[in-house]
């Protein structure tokens, strides 16, 4: 069984169906219709490109190509975790704390697994290394910013309560440890509901792509577990790394609470 | 399931057995202590001695407070006795250095899981049942809110006391109460006071002197 290549004509019939919700939408007053024809349009340009690049890497699978293009897009997801942040920390905290822990966490697991478990030859074969990595950073990336939100919210709101601990003489632990709880439960639930709904009440995307591409469905369900396994752990490792690192970032040396050190978006 | 006596069983102490009273006679010195656009600020607070801060708001009492209980940072030092503040571990200085903020904030539902060893004594003297325990934070008036706040400040037994309006929002009677919880506290253990307050009144009835700040100055009035 193969492919069905999808002819221009195809795609363009598709985008018709998006052209007609952009006209309907104006017909409703939404201020939908730029939003939507842009994104729509981004998606393509972006895809494509994605497209052009993978196929030149496949060409050239060298590890420096290989890296490279897992930086940037680790680079990528980084920018998106803190732009997401109501409050971030100021300076280099506020790119850096994001992604040093999904840098740590996604690419250690995503290694892990072509190295242990896929085996594949050689192990950064960019056939597998890029999807891989991109599921991982795409959910540690929902996860650490969700993650990071809530830290940064909460110590914020509730800077009374942790002061209040801190008067009476507890360590920075004890004072923040609620709101560490509690982020990394925030950031932890999105995975934690798709693994409980995978194959019930959603067909995750990846394992649908290799059904339509001819994978026996078997086998694309077995990759679709050791994606959601590599996902969990990775989410879960960086949004505890984050939320640890971003609390103790939010005391001093003195054991001050410094909300100073977040800045507020404009 | 909880019975009411279960959290008290832990901790009541025996009424034959001795209560002993430390008396620290410690002395709080805050040393060239300066915040934002405060001049350094230098005042000694001699054991059972109470001084008063007072000033417009805004003035930076607050702030001041807090730089001495090393909750901001600030410029200068404090110090017990003969321990600077900068060199002891932040947690010991603050446990020593007990500061109660104007509002006081609660972590958890109920009343008891602020305390680590409630005294029933002591609450008591504050005019609650040890059941207060058992309470709900969420349903203590304003009184009731400061008078635990101040009691589960003083279990730490701290050394000396800074007291950043401790009455503000206090009835006539809430007011007495607090007084007189501090003004023991104070004669048991004798402990320096520094105490920021708006009412003249209270100042009159418990400073031994009195500084005020104004323009970041801080200059003694009485």
């Amino acid at each position: 069984m193969s492919v069905i290549t999808l002819s221009v004509t195809d795609l363009m019939l598709a985008a018709g169906l998006v052209v007609l919700l952009a006209l309907l939408s104006i017909w409703m007053q939404l201020n939908l219709a730029s939003k939507l024809v842009v994104a729509a349009m981004r998606t393509t340009v972006q895809l494509m490109l994605i497209g052009l690049v993978l196929k030149v890497l496949f060409a050239n699978a060298q590890l420096i190509w290989v890296m490279a293009l897992a930086l940037f897009m680790l680079a990528v997801a980084g920018r998106e975790v803190m732009v997401r942040q109501e409050r971030r920390f100021g300076g280099v905290w506020g790119y850096g704390l994001g992604t040093l822990s999904m840098f740590v966490s996604a690419f250690a697991t995503t290694v892990f697994a072509l190295v242990f478990i896929v085996g594949t030859e050689p192990w950064y074969e960019p056939q597998y290394a890029i999807p891989l990595l991109g599921m991982m950073l795409g959910n540690t990336m929902n996860g650490v910013s969700l993650a990071l939100d809530r830290l940064t919210t909460s110590a914020w709101q509730q800077r009374g309560v942790i002061e209040a601990h801190l008067t009476l003489g507890h360590e920075w632990r004890t004072a923040i440890s609620a709101i560490t709880r509690d982020s990394v439960r925030v950031g932890m639930i999105p995975i934690i509901n798709a693994m409980a709904a995978a194959g019930i009440v959603s067909l995750p995307g990846m394992m649908t792509g290799q059904i339509l591409s001819g994978t026996p469905p078997l086998e694309a369900v077995k990759y679709q577990i050791l994606i959601m396994f590599m996902i969990s752990a990775g989410t879960g490792f960086a949004t505890m790394a984050a939320s640890w690192i971003g609390a103790r970032r939010l005391f001093d040396e003195r054991c001050r609470l410094r909300l100073d050190r977040l800045t507020v978006r404009d | 399931m909880e019975t009411p006596g279960y959290t008290l069983c832990k901790y009541t102490i025996s009424p034959r057995r001795a209560y002993v009273i430390l008396r620290f006679m410690s002395r709080l010195s805050l040393i060239d202590i300066a915040v934002l656009d405060l001049q350094p600020v230098n005042i000694a607070v001699a054991e059972a001695d109470c001084v008063c801060l007072t000033g417009p708001s805004g003035a930076g009492k607050s702030l001041l407070l807090r730089a001495v209980a090393d909750l901001i940072p600030h410029l200068g030092d404090a110090s017990l006795d003969d321990s600077l503040c900068s060199t002891m571990k932040p947690s010991l200085w603050r446990r020593q250095v007990g500061y109660l903020p104007s509002e006081s904030h609660w972590w958890s539902d109920r009343v008891g899981d602020h305390f680590s060893q409630p005294h029933a004594m002591a609450f008591q003297q504050l005019g609650f049942d040890t059941d207060v325990l058992n309470w709900e934070v969420s349903r203590l008036s304003t009184g009731e809110k400061q008078r635990l706040a101040l009691l589960r400040l003083l279990t730490n037994q701290p050394r000396a006391l800074l007291l950043d309006e401790p009455t503000a929002s206090l009835d006539a009677q809430g007011v007495t109460r607090v007084e007189t919880m501090l003004g023991n506290y104070q004669q048991q253990h004798q402990v320096p006071l520094l105490w920021v307050s708006h009412d003249a009144d209270q100042v009159e009835r418990v400073a031994h002197r009195v500084f005020e700040l104004q323009q970041g100055q801080v200059r003694e009035v009485a």
